[in-house]
C-alpha cells in the first residue's frame, strides 16, 4: 500500500472528520449521532463543524444514554439509513454492550440474512493519561470475540481515513476504535478520496529478523522500540488495522519470512487479541517457528489512576526491546 | 403501607362496549373473530408439538392475550413496522408472515421465516416489515425508536408499533428509549402488553406504581391504558392513537390490560398465581367476549362454529407441512454471520 505522492500532513482527527464529512456528502442516508457531537463540536473536536455544514438532522446530540442511543443506530440501520454512532469513549460504550453484542451482532443471523446492520459505532479507546481505572480500558478483546462484528482499530492519520470511509460504506457493524491520545497525531493523507479495505492488515516496516504486530498507541511504541535496537535489528512491522475479521494471511506469510513472533497490546495478555495471534501462528506456522512467540502487555490490573503507577502497568519501550532482544536471543549470543 | 402498589382486577379491567355494530363492524369484526380464534389454536397446537418433543428450548405462549395482537394489527396499515420481544409468534403472523414459516421456523426447518437460526423468541420478516422477535427483555425498544427515527429522518408518514412487556418497564433502556422518543418526537407506539406477571414475579412486586402507562407521561410521552381484553375496545382505541399520530408524530404508549392463561415459558405450570385468578379474567375471554357480541347482534352460532372447525383442519395442514419441510441445513451454519468481506469468505 503506497501513499500517492500528492498528500496534506493533518491530525487523526482531521483525518476522521474528513472520512465522516465526504461520506456523507456522497450518501444522504448517513447521519452522525453521539453525546456533544453537534453543538459542542465534539467532546474531543472530531465532528468539529460538521453541524454547520449538515444542520442538525444529520448531526445530532444524544442524551447520555450510550444503549439507548446505540440501539438507535441498529434499528435505524436495519430500516435502510447508515448512521455513525459515536461514543464519547468506549468506556462508556460499555453500557452498550447488550445493544451491540445481543443485537447489532445478531440480528443479521438470527433472521437468517434478512437484515444488515450498516452501522460504524466509534470513539475513544485504550488509556489515556490519569484518568483511573474506569476511563482507562481497551474493548477489542470483548468486541472481537463476539461473531457478528467488525472491530477496526486505527493508528495513523493515514489508515483513520480510509478505514473509516470503508467501514461507514461496509454493510456490517464495525466497532471503529480510536484514541484520545492519538487525536492530535499528524500524518501524510492522501489528497485524493481513497479507502483501506476492511480486514487487510499493512506491512508499516519491511523486515527480515522478526515481525511485530501492534496497533493503535502501541504501534507507535514498536516504532520507537525499533529506533533504540537500531540497524543490528531488521524488524517487519505489521499493523492489522482490522482486529476482526484478522488479516492471518498478511501474518502467516510474515512469519515464515522471519520465523518469528511478538505481539506488543495495549490490553492485559489474558484472552486478549494477542493470545489469538499466538494461538492462530502456532497453529499454522509450528515448524517455521525459531522461539515461542512473545507478547508485550498491560499487566493483568485495573489501570491505576497515579503517573508512576500508570506507566508501570503499560506497555513500554523497554519492555519491547527487551522482548525483541529475547525473540532473537541476542543476549545469549556469544 | 405494606403493599407498595396494587393490581387492577378484572373487574376494573373490564371496558364497555355497545351492543349495536354497523354492518361493516360485523364484517371486521368476523375476521378479527377468525384471526384471534387462529391465534389461540396455532398456540395450543405449538404447546402439543413441544410436549410431542418436535422442538425444544424456550416457547412463551401468547394464550389469553389475543385481542390485544389482532386489535392492535387491525388498526395498522402494512406498511407500518412492528418490532417485540419473545412472546411474539402471533404477532408475526399478524404481520403477515406466513403461520406455516412460523412453524417451521420453531422446528428448526429451512422453511423458517429465519431459516431456523431465530427460533421460538427470534421470528424476522424484512419483507413485512416485521423486525423482530427479541430475546432480551427490553432489547427491541431502542431498536423501535431508531426505525422510527429513519421514518422522520425520510420524511415518511409510517408508524412503529413496539411491542413490550410489564416487566420490561423496569429495563434501563426502554427508559432511555422513551426519553429519546420524546425529544425527537419519534412515532412509536408502545404497547405495553401487562400481562401481570414479570415471569413468576408478580409486577406489584417489582413496580412501585399501579398504572405503568404513568411512567411513560413522566418522560412527556402522551399514554394511556386499555382494557385488553376486549378486542373491540382495542381496536377503537388503537385506530384513535394510530390517526393522531400520523398527524402529530409524536410517540405514544399504550398499556394494554390483559392476562396471560398460561405460564411465562412453557415449562412454568404458573403456581405463584393467587386461587381464581385465571378463572376472574377468563370471564374476560376475548374469544367470548367477541363471540357474544356477534351472536347478540345476530349473527348465527352455526357461522362462528364453521370458522371453528375451518381453523382446525387449517392447522392440521399448517402442521403437516411443517412437519414434512427440510431440516434447516448445517451446511449453511456460516452463512450469515456477515455481509461478506473480501478475503474472509465464509466458511
Amino acid at each position: 500500500m503506497t501513499v500517492p505522492t500528492q498528500a496534506t500532513k493533518i491530525s487523526i482527527r482531521e483525518a476522521l472528520r474528513q472520512a465522516m464529512c465526504e461520506e456523507m456528502r456522497r450518501d444522504a442516508d448517513i447521519f452522525l449521532l453521539g453525546e456533544e457531537v453537534a453543538e459542542y463540536d465534539g467532546a474531543y473536536k472530531v465532528s468539529k463543524g460538521m453541524l454547520k455544514e449538515f444542520g442538525a438532522r444529520r448531526v445530532v446530540d444524544a442524551p447520555i444514554s450510550e444503549a439507548g442511543f446505540a440501539g438507535l443506530g441498529i434499528g435505524a440501520a436495519m430500516a435502510g439509513l447508515r448512521p455513525i454512532i459515536e461514543m464519547m469513549t468506549w468506556n462508556f460504550g460499555i453500557q452498550a454492550f447488550d445493544q451491540i453484542i445481543n443485537h447489532a451482532a445478531k440480528v443479521r443471523y438470527m433472521s437468517g440474512g434478512q437484515f444488515k446492520v450498516p452501522l460504524v459505532l466509534r470513539g475513544p479507546n485504550g488509556v489515556a493519561h490519569m484518568l483511573g481505572a474506569t476511563h482507562s480500558q481497551y474493548i477489542e478483546p470483548f468486541l472481537a470475540h463476539v461473531p457478528g462484528l467488525v472491530v477496526v482499530a486505527v493508528s495513523t492519520p493515514y489508515d483513520a481515513k480510509g478505514l473509516l470511509k470503508a467501514a461507514i460504506r461496509d454493510d456490517n457493524p464495525v466497532i471503529f476504535l480510536e484514541s484520545e491520545f492519538m487525536y492530535g497525531d499528524t500524518g501524510e493523507v492522501p489528497d485524493a478520496e481513497y479507502l483501506l479495505p476492511l480486514g487487510k492488515g499493512m506491512v508499516v516496516r519491511e523486515g527480515t529478523d522478526a515481525t511485530v504486530v501492534a496497533w493503535g498507541k502501541m504501534l507507535k511504541l514498536v516504532l520507537r522500540a525499533a529506533d533504540v535496537l537500531g540497524d543490528d535489528v531488521s524488524l517487519e512491522i505489521i499493523n492489522p488495522m482490522t482486529l476482526q475479521p484478522l488479516d492471518t494471511q498478511l501474518l502467516v506469510a510474515s512469519v515464515n519470512k522471519t520465523h518469528r513472533l511478538l505481539v506488543v497490546e495495549e490490553a492485559p495478555a489474558f484472552a486478549a487479541i494477542g493470545a489469538e495471534i499466538a494461538a492462530q501462528i502456532q497453529e499454522r506456522c509450528f515448524d517455521e517457528l525459531d522461539a515461542p512467540v512473545a507478547r508485550v502487555s498491560a499487566k493483568h490490573l485495573p489501570v491505576p489512576y497515579a503517573d508512576h503507577l500508570e506507566r508501570a502497568t503499560l506497555p513500554s519501550v523497554e519492555e519491547v526491546v527487551a522482548a525483541v532482544r529475547q525473540l532473537l536471543y541476542m543476549d545469549t549470543q556469544a | 403501607m405494606t403493599k407498595k402498589s396494587a393490581k387492577l382486577s378484572a373487574k376494573e379491567v373490564k371496558s364497555k362496549q355497545t351492543a349495536k355494530m354497523t354492518a361493516t363492524e360485523v364484517k371486521r369484526y368476523l375476521k378479527v373473530y377468525r384471526q384471534m380464534l387462529f391465534f389461540r389454536r396455532f398456540e395450543e397446537r405449538v404447546h402439543i408439538a413441544y410436549t410431542q418433543g418436535k422442538f425444544s428450548g424456550f416457547c412463551h405462549l401468547h394464550i389469553g392475550q389475543e385481542a390485544v395482537c389482532a386489535g392492535v394489527q387491525a388498526a395498522l396499515r402494512d406498511s407500518d413496522y412492528v418490532i417485540s420481544a419473545y412472546r411474539s409468534h402471533t404477532q408475526a403472523i399478524a404481520k403477515g408472515i406466513p403461520a406455516v414459516q412460523v412453524m417451521a421456523e420453531m422446528f428448526g426447518k429451512a422453511t423458517g421465516c429465519c431459516r431456523g437460526k431465530g427460533g421460538s423468541m427470534h421470528m424476522f420478516s424484512a419483507e413485512r416489515r416485521f423486525f423482530g422477535g427479541h430475546g432480551i427483555v427490553g432489547g427491541q425498544v431502542p431498536l423501535a425508536i431508531g426505525m422510527a427515527f429513519k421514518i422522520n429522518y425520510r420524511q415518511e408518514d409510517d408508524i412503529v408499533v413496539c411491542y413490550l412487556g410489564d416487566a420490561a418497564i423496569n429495563q434501563g433502556q426502554v427508559l432511555e428509549a422513551l426519553n429519546m422518543a420524546a425529544i425527537w418526537d419519534l412515532p412509536v407506539l408502545f404497547i405495553v402488553e401487562n400481562n401481570r406477571y414479570g415471569m413468576g414475579t408478580d409486577i406489584k412486586r417489582t413496580t412501585a406504581i399501579k398504572h405503568i402507562y404513568q411512567r411513560a407521561q413522566g418522560f412527556g410521552v402522551a399514554a394511556a391504558d386499555m382494557d385488553g381484553m376486549n378486542v373491540r375496545t382495542v381496536l377503537k382505541q388503537t385506530a384513535a392513537i394510530v390517526k393522531r399520530m400520523r398527524q402529530d408524530k409524536k410517540p405514544y404508549l399504550l398499556e394494554a390490560l390483559t392476562y396471560r392463561y398460561r405460564g411465562h415459558s412453557v415449562s412454568d405450570p404458573a403456581n405463584y398465581r393467587p386461587e381464581g385468578e385465571l378463572q376472574e379474567f377468563q370471564q374476560l375471554d376475548p374469544l367470548i367476549q367477541l363471540r357474544d357480541d356477534l351472536l347478540a347482534v345476530g349473527v348465527e352460532a352455526e357461522q362462528l362454529q364453521a370458522d371453528v372447525d375451518a381453523v382446525k383442519t387449517e392447522l392440521r395442514v399448517i402442521e403437516k407441512q411443517a412437519d414434512a419441510a427440510e431440516l434447516a441445513p448445517v451446511a449453511a451454519i456460516y452463512e450469515d454471520v456477515l455481509v461478506a468481506i473480501d478475503g474472509h469468505e465464509e466458511h
